[in-house]
């Protein structure tokens, strides 16, 4: 029911967007967002797009967990912060 | 910038380090954990989490699924619109076959009630501008993520025919009852990604404060609900301090979705509200602010309900089940006389119904026996 599903703009105009994800095509609404923009890549729930993903974060949370993969079995927790 | 950094958090090599990891966690005592969201039961279904947990750790599915706790009068009152001539329901797929007391909104449509299922409440006011000729009600059900986009849409102005069945409730108050009583052993709580992008860590920072119980908020692959699961029994063993931490942060940050608070804060005020099989808890659903109230349907149309409403038929678990408190292989009907395709009771209907999602991810050997 809450299933967001990640998808790129490709289209924009006014609070109306064109997003697209593994082939498909959708028509979504930006009224809950600000300062999306071309190529964003946003959460999609019930046909409004509802957060946008944030790359950079992505990328250091994978680096988090590679951590924990490459410190093998020892079952170290990563750092976190709240 | 590609997609690929979504797809590597789907490499089947990481969750497995982590899942290795887990598994070798010895416990003392045992621990139950809980989840309050019906993705992350599908999630831990489909990846078969809950086989390389550590002996002696319980990962229950709270009330995470809007339909199961949408309470048999709400759907009565939508097969009761349904019975109008001049009405149209709109809903989500996944409350169409949930049964009411007497009947479902599958049921109606069969005997000639225009019943349709829709994506999104967009579709609903698009079918609504289309054809001015009838009323259109849709069936407001979900929680805080679901909440934002119905606001959206009705503060868009619809067209004068359009209306909502309201039936949308939020997270917060449903884990305070939990904790103040009804959650049995629960020490710790994996919570909902996607209510988390509205709400944001802010709106749980009571479990800490409150409580001193422990919730990480998880995104829905593998990993992540097996990286919430290690930081949950890293603070209940009390090598972290408790606290709620975001595990999300690739969608979910601080405060929220200011943006969507605000939408649903116009449209909506909370008020005590009745969960299936649960009974009513305080400040937990939303209801239309006065100056919405013509578009509730109940009040448009009059609906009433003539049979007093069953939220759970005799033999059904669900009340336990969404409490956490019975697995619902511990109900007799599980698999034989409750399936997918013949639900008896609301968890086995729904998508995200725990029934539902533990029968579609049953272990091979327990025979189909559908
Ligand atoms: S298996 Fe069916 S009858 Fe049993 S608790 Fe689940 S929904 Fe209710």
């Amino acid at each position: 029911m809450c299933l967001g599903i990640p998808m790129k703009i490709v289209e924009m105009d006014g609070q109306e967007a064109v997003a697209i994800a593994g082939g498909i095509r959708k028509r979504i609404r930006l009224d809950l967002l600000d300062g999306v923009q071309m190529g964003d890549f946003v959460l999609i729930h019930t046909g409004y797009a509802i957060e946008k993903l944030d790359a950079e974060e992505a990328r250091e949370t994978l680096e988090l967990i590679k951590q924990v993969y490459r410190a093998g079995m020892t079952g170290e927790t990563e750092e976190t912060t709240s | 910038m590609t997609d690929s950094f979504l797809e590597e958090f789907k490499d089947p090599k990481l969750a497995k380090r982590l899942a290795e990891s887990i598994s070798a966690i010895t416990l003392d005592r045992p621990v139950t954990v809980m989840h309050v969201c019906g993705t992350h039961e599908h999630a831990i279904g489909r990846a078969g989490i809950r086989a390389v947990l550590p002996k002696g750790l319980r990962l229950v599915a709270g009330p995470g699924c809007p339909v199961c706790v949408c309470p048999a009068r709400d759907i009565d009152l939508a097969v009761a619109a349904a019975r109008i001539d001049d009405v149209t329901v709109t809903t989500f797929g996944d409350m169409f076959r949930v049964p009411s007391t007497t009947s479902s909104l599958e049921e109606e449509k069969a005997s000639g009630g225009d019943v349709r299922v829709v994506y999104s409440p967009l579709d609903a006011v698009e079918f609504a501008r289309k054809h001015p000729e009838r009323r259109v009600i849709f069936i407001a059900v979900g929680f805080e993520t679901t909440a934002a986009p119905i606001a959206a849409s009705l503060l868009a102005g619809p067209p004068e025919n359009f209306f909502i069945l309201p039936s949308l409730r939020i997270i917060p108050p449903a884990l305070t009852f939990l904790l103040e009583g009804g959650a049995g052993p629960v020490e710790g709580f994996i919570l909902p990604g996607h209510v988390s992008t509205v709400i944001g860590v802010d709106g749980y920072r009571f479990l800490d404060e409150i409580f001193h119980v422990p919730g990480v908020i998880a995104g829905f692959e593998p990993v992540d609900v097996l990286r919430a699961v290690r930081e949950l029994l890293a603070q209940i063993g009390g090598e972290k301090k408790s606290s709620v931490v975001n595990l999300y942060r690739r969608v979910v940050n601080e405060e929220g979705n200011r943006k969507a608070q605000d939408a649903i804060a116009k449209v909506f005020r909370v008020d005590d509200v009745e969960w299936r099989g649960i009974g009513t808890i305080p400040n937990s659903g939303l209801v239309l602010r006065s100056e919405f109230e013509r578009i509730d349907a109940v009040k448009h149309l009059g609906l009433t309900v003539d049979t007093e409403p069953v939220d759970i038929r005799p033999g059904c678990l669900c009340h336990k089940v969404i409490l956490g408190e019975s697995e619902p292989e511990e109900c007799k009907l599980f698999g034989e006389a409750c399936t997918p395709r013949r639900p008896h009771g609301p968890c086995m209907v729904s998508s995200e119904g725990t029934c539902r999602a533990r029968y579609q991810y049953r272990p091979v050997n327990q025979k189909p026996r559908e």
